[in-house]
């Protein structure tokens, strides 16, 4: 029988097969932040053990980096302590750090791709859940709790049971202005997000492989809200393009040897998947949170569900107390919701490409006044592109703040919150409670959504703007 | 880790499915460099009023006596879910919370949960709904688990839960997992070597 992308790249990876117990994979690539490895290091410390290959492992600072100012003392003494401890930590075992100011800096998701760190087959972690962003590229990648990066940093390897297997095929072409956010949030919203728990999901179909490597990386990215640790899709000559000249990537017969190999990577035809969805690219439109769960969402053309209407009696408490916190009616169009805050970036949308299309779509339009728009762009690479390509002028001329790169408002980490009760159209992946700021309220959409929803004050069909 | 054989505590039911990370320990929160305290943000906006934490939400059942001591947590579908931040299970640990029960959990949450001897009980929806049941007739009734038998007993009722055999001796044992690894070295190495050969482009010095 043949084999599914994620079985060769697991097969391929085994240091200990045990046969359906507990294995150990083998980890290729260590990424690591300031605010899930401080304890990790430390315990290495207390145990006296080192990390086997610190090579292997990159690290940078992300989290609760200021994104106004590179100037490290003016950021809150609590973030400074963590970005000091990562510093010294990375000194101490010899591990690479792009620190604050380093012009490489960025979304550790971001920086990975970019710098050719990221590459088929690997397997890939960090502690950050979002790390299922490599996938993208064909590799295992999937975020781990502080005690697993210490157990990676300590061996190169992880504890691993094996994951159940389904595949996702989007076939057909997007209408215009459908993005691959709107795929992912349309994925969300059919299977839940506990849908994909205990599985790793295999994107496919004509119109994956349509799509450009920033927008599979931001598919895969949120395979972590449909609940699954990991997302993949197998890699192609647009993987391979993407890839091909990073600083990172394999050259001369290495390049020719990786390709061979990463050619045999695809998932076989006559592979067996746990399960099956299809789903048609034309059913897909501008899609938009309308709760404090990534699932609950619906397509821009609906109105605000009434509680009353779902079935399940947790499920619609569940409504019940999303709506109460969101403070909206049932019954209320998508497109009449007004806004206070915009955030574009994080590690779901804050590449070059989602830059360049917000961009297109505010040029000769302003910022609606009373609303505050945010760009932060996922590293300090990206930024330098687009200020090479006039975008920040774009932004700013048109209203919006230029930032540094950081994960900023997706989190609220550092300085970049939502105030109680103010209202975000956002490119980020968690509409949790408190996610942006206490109190804060988050809906989430494409970058392209986020940008008109800047202008018109209010979320808004993006087809009005694209037509 | 300290070992986890059978625990017996007053369980809080958290009526809510979904409960994210964020909602578990918030982000500002997160900024300590070592694992320790993380108990009193425990659920923070659902138990404070204010943002200080210097207001009680007297609708929250820990707020409310005898929940104040519960070390089982009785909750909803898809526990956990949202990041990998293991300051979930060290605030759920540091709070004294030893058990937690609900129809599902998030992939790593789990993960994270077994590390630091958490244990997590899956049952089934309907025996969820008859915990709730119970705990909502009975105000402070305690619940056990047993580990070896892999069983939760609630008054007069016993529900048995699966757990695969390594995580179940994990926490039997308290097992040092790296330690555990690490007596495969030689595996690893191995390994390492094979690479070397096989995929010579992941091999960086």
């Amino acid at each position: 029988m043949g084999k599914t992308l994620y079985e060769k790249i697991w097969e391929d990876h085994l240091v200990r097969d045990s046969q359906g117990d507990t294995a150990i994979i083998y980890i290729d690539l260590h990424l690591v932040h300031e605010v899930t490895s401080p304890q990790a290091f430390s315990a290495l410390r207390e145990t006296q053990r080192t990390v086997r290959a610190p090579h292997k492992t990159f690290a940078t600072v992300d989290h609760n980096v200021s994104t106004k100012t590179k100037d490290i003392t003016k950021v809150d003494i609590t973030a400074r302590t963590q970005m000091d401890t990562l510093s010294k930590n990375c000194k101490d075992f010899g591990v690479k750090l792009y620190d604050f100011t380093d012009e490489n800096q960025g979304i550790v998701h971001v920086i990975g791709p970019e710098q050719g760190l990221t590459l088929p087959g690997m397997t890939i972690v960090c502690g950050d859940s979002h790390t299922a962003t490599h996938g993208a590229f064909g590799s295992l990648a999937f975020g781990i709790g502080t005690s697993e990066v210490e157990h990676v940093l300590a061996t190169q390897t992880l504890q691993q049971n094996k994951a159940k297997t389904m595949l996702i095929t989007i076939d057909g072409t997007l209408k215009s202005g459908i993005t691959s956010k709107d795929i992912i949030l349309k994925i969300i919203g059919l299977i839940g997000t506990a849908g994909g728990t205990g599985y790793v999901i295999e994107y496919a179909g004509s119109t994956i492989r349509a799509l450009s490597m920033e927008a599979r990386m931001t598919i895969c990215n949120m395979s972590i809200e449909a609940g699954a640790r990991a997302g993949m899709i197998a890699p192609d000559d647009v993987t391979f393009s993407y890839i091909q000249g990073r600083d990172f990537c394999p050259k001369g017969k290495d390049w020719d040897k990786a390709i061979t190999y990463w050619k045999t990577l695809p998932s076989d035809k006559d592979a067996k998947f746990d399960k099956v969805i299809r789903i048609k690219a034309e059913d897909i439109t501008p899609m938009v949170t309308w709760g404090t769960s990534p699932g609950q969402v619906i397509g821009i053309d609906g109105v605000i569900p009434d509680p009353e209407s779902f079935k399940d009696p947790v499920e619609r408490s569940a409504a019940r107390s999303a709506l109460a916190y969101m403070d909206l009616q049932p019954g209320t169009k998508m497109s009449d919701i007004k806004i206070d805050k915009v955030f574009i970036g994080s590690c779901t949308n804050g590449r070059i490409e989602d830059l360049r299309a917000a961009a297109q779509l505010v040029i000769g339009r302003r910022v609606l006044p009373g609303v505050t728009a945010i760009v932060v762009p996922g590293s300090g690479r990206v930024r330098k592109q687009a200020e090479k390509e006039g975008l920040d002028k774009i932004f700013t001329t048109a209203g919006f703040e230029w930032r540094f790169a950081g994960c900023s408002m997706c989190l609220g980490m550092n300085d970049d919150q939502l105030k109680k009760g103010e209202r975000c159209a956002s490119s980020s992946n968690r509409n949790f409670e408190g996610r942006q700021g206490p109190g804060g309220r988050t809906h989430l959409l494409s970058p392209e959504m986020a940008a008109v929803a800047a202008i018109e004050g209010k979320i808004t069909d993006i087809r009005e703007y694209v037509r | 880790m300290e070992p986890f054989k059978t625990h017996t505590g007053i369980a809080a039911p958290l009526d809510r499915v979904n409960v994210d990370t964020d909602a578990i320990i918030p982000k500002q929160f997160l900024k300590k460099i070592d694992k320790k305290g993380f108990g009193q943000h425990l659920f923070h906006e659902l138990r404070y009023l204010d943002y200080e934490g210097t207001k009680e939400n007297p609708d929250f059942i820990l707020n409310n006596e005898p929940y104040r001591k519960s070390t089982v947590l009785l909750t909803r579908d898809n526990f956990g879910c949202g990041s990998s931040r293991e300051h979930a299970p060290w605030a759920l640990d540091d709070y004294g919370f030893k058990v937690i029960i609900a129809p599902s959990f998030a992939d790593i949450f789990f993960n994270n949960c077994v590390k630091n001897g958490i244990l997590l009980v899956q049952l089934k929806s309907k025996e969820i709904d008859e915990l709730f049941d119970y705990v909502q007739k009975n105000k402070g009734a305690k619940i056990s688990a047993d580990l070896p038998s892999q069983t939760v007993t609630a008054g007069n009722k016993k529900y048995s839960f699966k757990i695969d055999d390594f995580n179940k001796e994990c926490l039997l044992k308290g097992l040092d997992s790296i330690g555990w690894t690490l007596q495969f070295n030689e595996k690893i190495a191995t390994y390492e070597d094979k690479i070397q050969s096989q995929r010579p482009w992941l091999v960086r010095k």
